[in-house]
């Protein structure tokens, strides 16, 4: 059984985040970490291949990134929680990717790991905590040719199929799918599993496998900045609100604000 | 404008038990004023009670898919798999200039299917768009709501999904009679293997969605789980009620009303978060609402940091308080 979890490095949200005058987002910022939402996914294919090694299987969890230098941060993370192979695939023909150059990347990293065995399954978190687009899950599933069963708050394999359960706003659905299948799961699949010592002291001995473009065959025109099919005319900070209004409660506090809804005409 | 041949705007028209819904109309309102035709695409039944209004919103043409095993489509048209298959068919037999979609998750993820499938260059979580040297523009918010963007979509065919109260929802100058077109585009293999299994519908609030609410009250760990002032004023208001993550992890209300990152994006003229501190994660989540209201007995709390209108109190005070002082100021008004 192969796992492959794709982790991406982004810009800690608890730190000041930009956009560069290049229009792309700043990466090399120093406060970059695992996307929070993908330690949902290391988690859940850790889990998934100890249920499955628990019924006398074997098999590995491969964490997969793409991008520059500190993304390697991202896939460590995932070998110290316990991944036991990690791939960066790094060429600087990749910066400025937008989520089809990211996914064509991914798709060929996964189909050069599906050459020397099957790759079963396919998981990602539900969104990167930069972009927060969504989007890759359902692009990379296209790409890669395979059913796609998004957003689950539960994961489970029986045998050569995959189920999950997803909780969308006012409906849940339990959906299977026969393997190679990918997987998006949300922050509320799991509680991701803090690495302790003994993980990441496995880790250091455990190699991290760079890649490029060529050797992946991928023709750098198609993804980067080459590649985008959009481009960022202009970014800038969300300007300050203004005219604001903070008071304590001297017992008035709700009148006041009615007022002031009444006179802006929110209500 | 751009390259293609019919150069329409096409738009996803979203419904729920024959009526489009509201994000739609703005949609509409916002495909009209690239001053191109106007065509819709609207999935399964029920289209007959919804003419009407797509008439008043000046829709050219509907193209509707059903399913069934008559002419129609066989597969299950709620996968956004399939539905993305049977969009990017017609896009490619009818080559719009821009498709349109409101800004749901699942929506996002048929944007993302038929720019695979297409080509086409896609915004996600759009607000305002525009048509500058003959490319679509969307401007988009990052980092939580902490940076505004606008992003320029360079090939000819562009993919939006735009956010509800992005736009202001307007009936067209003159109305239309859309013709009604059925299409059956056949779904590639690719996308069957998924089995639904099990599909259950959870009790609905009977109160506005918050995705489209233009009000939206919130209630964080200073409810202490109790909503009932919150409820008591989102009576009133007729607003949605939403809450942070505390409140759905403790169980408070159902996860659905989870407004953050990984909830739920409102972008309401009004927000009231009650008890709520504004933590990164729930602030990605609203901060572009036109007008924030904080109520919090926090004076450090972060929220205060973006709040048009902070009070630092007891929000069973404050609430019940504002509540009835704004029922006396409307019933002053008299009928509304």
């Amino acid at each position: 059984m192969r796992i492959v979890v794709c982790v991406k490095h982004v810009p800690d949200i608890q730190s000041e985040r930009s956009i560069g005058s290049d229009g792309h987002v700043v990466r090399d910022g120093g406060d970059g970490t695992l996307n929070e939402l993908d330690e949902n996914a290391v988690e859940a294919a850790l889990a998934l291949l100890e249920a499955h090694v628990d019924g006398g299987g074997t098999g590995e969890v491969i964490a997969l990134t793409v991008g520059p230098d500190d993304a390697e941060d991202a896939v460590r993370r995932g070998l110290q929680m316990g991944a036991d192979v990690a791939i960066h695939v790094l060429d600087d023909a990749i910066a400025g990717s937008d989520v089809f150059g990211t996914a064509t990347v991914l798709a060929a990293a996964i189909k050069h790991l599906a050459a020397t065995g099957p790759v079963d399954l396919v998981v990602t978190g539900m969104a990167a905590l930069d972009a927060l687009t969504s989007m890759l899950p359902a692009t990379l599933a296209y790409l890669l040719d395979v059913p796609q069963l998004t957003l689950a708050a539960e994961v489970t394999l029986e045998g050569s199929t995959v189920r999950v359960r997803r909780e969308l706003d006012t409906v849940t659905e339990v959906l299977t799918a026969p393997l190679p299948a990918l997987v998006s799961v949300t922050d509320q699949a799991n509680e991701p599993r803090y690495p302790n010592f003994k993980g990441i002291m496995a880790a250091r001995k455990k190699p991290v496998t760079v890649l490029t473009l060529a050797d992946l065959g991928v023709n750098p025109a198609t993804v980067g900045a080459a590649g985008a099919r959009t481009q960022v005319l202009d970014a800038a900070a969300r300007p300050a609100r203004e005219n604001r209004i903070l008071m304590t409660d001297d017992g008035t506090a709700g009148a006041q604000l009615a007022a002031y809804l009444v006179e802006h005409k929110l209500i | 404008m751009t390259s293609s041949l019919s150069s329409s705007a096409l738009v996803l028209l979203d419904h729920h038990e024959g009526h489009l819904r509201p994000p739609v109309l703005e949609l509409l309102t916002a495909a009209r004023a690239f001053g191109i035709p106007v065509h819709g695409i609207w999935f399964g039944d029920g289209l007959e009670g919804a003419v009407p209004a797509l008439g008043l919103a000046g829709v050219e043409v509907v193209y509707r898919v059903r399913a069934g095993a008559q002419g129609g489509v066989r597969a299950d048209l709620r996968s956004t798999p399939v539905a993305a298959d049977v969009l990017a068919a017609l896009v490619a037999e009818k080559r719009p200039a821009v498709v349109l979609l409101a800004s749901t998750f699942d929506n996002k993820e048929i944007a993302a299917r038929v720019g695979a499938a297409t080509g086409a260059g896609v915004v996600v979580d759009a607000g305002a768009l525009a048509v500058e040297h003959g490319q679509f523009v969307a401007e988009k918010s990052a980092f939580a709501g902490t940076w505004l963007a606008r992003c320029a979509i360079t090939t000819p065919l562009a993919i939006i999904a735009v956010k509800a109260n992005s736009v202001h929802a307007e009936d067209a100058a003159v109305a239309t009679t859309p013709d009604v077109v059925d299409v059956a585009p056949a779904v590639s293999d690719r996308v069957s293997p998924v089995t639904l299994v099990e599909r259950s519908e959870r009790p609905t609030s009977g109160r506005p969605e918050l995705g489209e609410a233009e009000v939206v009250i919130a209630g964080g760990r200073g409810t202490n789980g109790d909503f009932s002032v919150i409820e008591e004023l989102a009576d009133l208001l007729g607003a949605g009620v939403g809450a942070t993550r505390v409140a759905t992890d403790e169980g408070w209300i159902d996860r659905a009303a989870q407004i953050g990152q990984t909830g739920v994006t409102v972008a309401p003229r009004l927000y009231i978060g009650a008890g709520v501190s504004g933590a990164v994660h729930h602030r990605g989540g609203m901060q572009s609402a036109g007008t924030i209201v904080a109520v919090n007995s926090d004076p450090e709390a972060p929220i205060f940091e973006i709040a048009d209108f902070g009070i630092v109190g007891d929000l069973f005070t404050v609430l019940p308080e504002l509540t009835a002082e704004l029922h006396s100021l409307t019933h002053a008004e008299g009928m509304k």
